[in-house]
């Protein structure tokens, strides 16, 4: 059953894209004034790379990866994933956000069946729907609502709504941050082996620096408001990572000085 | 000298004790119930027993069936432990049904027997039993005509409604339009139009079907318009992100996380149509229970108004439930809902 769902996974795995953020600046009009959010930010994201996106709260994380997806457009310069320029939403490019916001009115597999349902293939595909579901483990949920099921449930229907899609680049903005310490842990490592292997790009919003470490290949570490890149450090281990792992633990009291933390590690 | 033993106590007490909760806990359980029959009794009774002070055909009926309902009662609850359902049922309704005995006993005293509230205007039971046995043809009619007549208003009205205040909720251009009209429209109670609407529609019939949909329109367009907007800027992002197009999102996304203000707005249409349909009958549609009404004062016909109101709640009762169950159908994802 499991193996099924996981060769329907594989079958349907789409490569990584590339996404390049380039001299991206963006503001917000609050009451007149300008609030800076973005200043000049350049990234070049390989594809397959898992990128840990790290900094202060409000500095404009979120703010960034609105404009990965499409649903805002920046002040100054340019996004492009495979060399095409981002103009608007598309399924290849699926946010999971901070809060699961799942459609009440839908039962779990409804959910789930959201994407497909939306770009008219539904009819046909819904065996990728119940192999999504399989793969986060909720298949004898599928009937229930939202409201019947735990944060850490509803979090891995947000997460199998989005690999429905089989996106090339997968956006996860905090997605774990509410999650308590063991449910937290176990989707961690979810992640990476999903990661492994379907060979999506993955870009990851977290304010957990040793989360960043377990997970990304890749740490960029953001200034305070107007976000800019501080730091961009690579994680050259192999999975599954440890957590007691001296090597992450010098990266880790490392970040934690560019955020300003020195004393407190 | 006598000692007192624990044991003993017990051993004298214990026989005793077990058949006196017996008794109470039998009185417990069944006494209502057995009330309830007697309260029946008595208005068969006090139908049978005394003449009437005027001149009613279904005195001696009424009595009747009276004892029979005492009977079943009786019967129910006795046998409640051999009846299932029915006999729980019975249990649970029970008080009710003592307190409408007991209410219409005095009533039939102090109408039928004994005259103590003034007649015309207090008729008793058995001369509103009357009108349902002897009336009954022009009842249904006028119920037919009633509940033809709201139906067809109402659901334009809620159509109507609906999808003004979807388009006004979605469209920035629509409501820049819609908008001051509602305001300047919609307050207006919409009995205040039923003078012209009498003479610019062709029929009575049509004037008052737009009425009805005027004043079911206003609350559910409100509300309706309210619902979308407030649905969740997260909920777009995500169906965005996700490929749908403006379409998936004004059916798929907006709409059913605005039906539940949809429905508070189709359960006020319901409550403000009631008063603008009886309304418009007595004044305009020669037909329908508020035209019976009209009818039933004129000739000083109490016994028939009663009869009519009663109907005529149970309608209204029977309409919101059904929208109620309706609403818990299609709203079956949220939890709690209220129970009517
Ligand atoms: N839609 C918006 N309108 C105005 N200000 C916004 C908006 N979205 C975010 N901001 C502001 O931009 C700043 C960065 O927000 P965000 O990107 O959410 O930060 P974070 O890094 O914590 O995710 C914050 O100060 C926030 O108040
Ligand atoms: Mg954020």
């Amino acid at each position: 059953m499991v193996a099924t769902a996981l060769a329907e996974a594989v079958a349907h795995s789409a490569a990584g894209a590339a996404l390049d953020i380039e001299q991206v600046s963006h503001a917000f009009d609050i009451d007149g004034t300008e609030l800076a959010v973005l200043s000049d930010v350049s990234i070049s994201v390989e594809p397959g790379e898992f990128v840990a996106l790290l900094g202060p709260s409000g500095c404009g994380k979120s703010t960034l990866l609105r404009l990965v997806a499409g649903l805002d457009k920046p002040k100054a310069g340019r996004l492009r994933e495979d060399e095409e320029r981002i103009r608007s939403p598309h399924p290849s490019r699926v946010v999971v956000f901070q809060d699961p916001t799942l459609f009440p009115w839908r039962s779990v597999w409804d959910n789930v069946a959201l994407g497909l349902e939306a770009q008219g293939i539904l009819k046909s595909q819904r065996h990728r729907v119940d192999a999504a579901l399989d793969l986060v483990g909720l298949s004898s949920f599928r009937n229930a609502y939202p409201h019947q099921l735990s944060g850490g449930m509803a979090q891995r229907v947000a997460l199998a709504r989005a690999l429905v899609n089989d996106p090339k680049i997968l956006i996860l903005d905090e997605p774990l941050g509410k999650l308590d310490s063991l449910t937290r842990i176990t989707m961690q490592a979810e992640l990476v082996a999903l990661w492994q292997r379907k060979g999506f790009t993955t870009l990851l919003v977290t304010h957990d620096a040793e989360e960043a470490l377990v997970l990304a290949n890749r740490v960029i570490v953001f200034s305070d408001r107007p976000a800019r890149v501080k730091a961009d450090i690579r994680v050259d281990r192999p999975y599954p990572r440890h957590r007691g792992d001296p090597y992450l633990a010098d990266l880790r009291r490392q970040i934690l000085g560019l955020l300003g933390l020195d004393a407190t590690w | 000298m006598s000692t007192y033993s624990l044991s003993d106590g017990l051993a004298s007490g214990a026989p005793r004790l077990s058949r006196a909760p017996l008794l109470a806990t039998w009185i417990r359980e069944s006494g209502v119930g057995v009330l309830a029959s007697i309260a029946w009794i008595a208005l068969g009774l006090s139908c049978l027993w005394w003449q009437d002070v005027g001149d009613w055909t279904r005195t001696h009926s009424l009595g009747i069936a009276a004892f029979v309902i005492a009977a079943i009662a009786l019967f129910g609850t006795v046998g409640a432990d051999y009846l299932g359902s029915a006999g729980k049922a019975l249990h649970t309704r029970a008080p009710w049904l003592l307190a409408l005995g007991a209410f219409l006993t005095v009533w039939e005293i102090a109408t039928a027997k004994f005259a103590w509230l003034p007649l015309p205007f207090f008729p008793p039971p058995q001369a509103i039993i009357e009108v349902y046995t002897d009336d009954l043809p022009k009842l249904l009619d006028s119920v037919f005509a009633s509940v033809k007549l709201q139906l067809g208003g109402y659901l334009i009205g809620a159509t109507v409604g609906f999808l003004t205040g979807v388009s006004i909720g979605w469209s920035r251009a629509v409501g820049y339009w819609v908008h001051p009209v509602l305001r300047f429209i919609g307050p207006l109670p919409a009995t205040a139009w039923l003078p012209i609407a009498f003479f610019t529609f062709p029929s009575s019939w049509s004037a008052s079907t737009f009425l009805i949909a005027l004043a079911t329109g206003f609350p559910v367009t409100v509300l309706t318009w309210s619902g979308v907007t407030s649905v969740s800027n997260a909920y777009y992002d995500v169906a965005r992100t996700l490929g749908a197009k403006p379409s998936f999102l004004v059916l798929k996304v907006a709409i059913p996380a605005a039906l539940p203000h949809v429905f508070v707005g189709l359960f006020m249409g319901l409550g403000s149509s009631f008063a603008v349909l009886v309304v418009a009958e007595m004044i305009g549609v020669k037909a329908g229970l508020g035209w019976y009404l009209q009818w039933a004062q004129g000739w000083a016909a109490y016994a028939n108004m009663y009869a009519a109101l009663i109907v005529m709640s149970l309608l209204c009762s029977g309409a919101i439930t059904l929208l109620f169950a309706i609403r818990d159908r299609l709203l079956v994802w949220q939890k709690g809902t209220v129970k009517w």
